[in-house]
């Protein structure tokens, strides 16, 4: 059987066995192909699907990218439960299994390194949302009369906004500030955009930090405490995740997740 | 660890992690961070074409 290997993480060798009705991406149970003593954990995916050209494709078939993130995420869940796995980027696929041996040894040291780092933590994502539209709502504006008209209701509704926005920005900075010492790493996400999202409110903080899992309660509690602190602000909490967004090396000059700097002139 | 309740992940949370977080690798096949970049903007530019679509407030008195 031939195919290509799509990976999803790589863990050290664990005990438990992954859930058994497990499916991974294109429906191919995820396999554990060891290598020097760390486990990369692959599935087989078609080549008419996961080769370079068809996969730039699919990635842009909004459909295609939900299941095929949900299936990926699916695997990583299942891992989390059973060891501390270094997530990949989704859509790492290699041609062979000798492919994904060849990129193990390259990156062995580095490999190691972070999941000693990572051991036993989680990610925990926290977002902060100003109510903007709610209150756009209750008071619909007045069809405008004219151009002058509409730029002088606008401008109120801009006033009145730049109060809101201040307040959020305090308050997301300080819970930034305030989970930021408790957590043992953070990262600032770019805030969501609300039609993606379909949240209602304004996403003024999307941001991630790096807890063990014996402090993990406690965080959580601690981010509990905020909701309802301040009219108009309202916190979300997801997770726990695998560590995403810690996932880089900073000894091997990995980049920082979410810090694209390998972009090409096109 | 405290059982929390697990909603099913909102699909942007998920992006967040798996288009933006992760390690890199450069595969043999795998794309490059630039391509991944690509689908964030096709999405982006996918919610401006359904907003353009409400009317603007000029729209009745032009």
């Amino acid at each position: 059987m031939t195919g290509l290997r799509y990976v999803y993480a790589v863990c050290r060798p664990f005990g438990t066995p992954l859930q058994a009705q497990l499916t991974g991406v294109a429906g191919d149970p995820p396999r554990l192909l060891h290598h020097h003593g760390l486990v990369a954990v692959v599935s087989h995916v078609p080549e008419r699907d996961f080769a370079e050209g068809p996969l730039h494709r699919h990635l842009e078939d909004l459909d295609w990218l939900t299941a095929t993130a949900r299936a990926h995420q699916g695997v990583i869940d299942a891992l989390t439960v059973v060891t501390t796995p270094l997530p990949l980027r989704m859509a790492t696929v290699f041609r062979d299994d000798s492919g994904v041996r060849v990129m193990m040894e390259e990156r062995e040291e580095a490999f190691r390194r972070t999941l000693d780092r990572l051991q036993g933590r989680v990610e925990w994502g926290v977002k902060v949302y100003a109510e903007t539209e709610s209150k756009d709502k209750e008071t619909p504006a007045e069809k405008p009369a004219s151009g002058r008209d509409y730029l002088r209701q606008r401008r109120m509704k801009v006033r009145s906004n730049e109060d809101l926005w201040q307040q959020a920005e305090t308050f997301a900075n300080r819970l930034h500030e305030t989970l930021s010492t408790y957590a043992e790493d953070s990262r600032l996400h770019a805030p969501q955009n609300a039609a993606l999202s379909g949240a209602s409110g304004q996403n003024v903080l999307n941001a991630a930090y790096l807890v063990s899992r014996t402090e993990s309660e406690e965080f959580v509690e601690l981010v509990d405490r905020t909701k309802g602190e301040v009219p108009g602000m309202r916190v979300e909490l997801t997770g726990p995740w695998a560590a995403y967004s810690f996932s880089g090396d900073p000894a091997s000059g990995d980049p920082v997740s979410g810090d694209p700097t390998q972009k090409e002139d096109r | 660890m405290t059982a929390i309740e697990r909603r099913e992940v909102a699909l942007v949370d998920l992006l967040d992690r798996l288009l933006a977080g992760g390690v890199v690798i450069t595969g043999d096949i795998t794309l490059r961070i630039a391509d991944v970049d690509l689908v964030r903007i096709d999405l982006n530019a996918l919610i401006s074409s359904v907003n353009t679509q409400v009317p603007s407030p000029f729209g009745e008195l032009l």
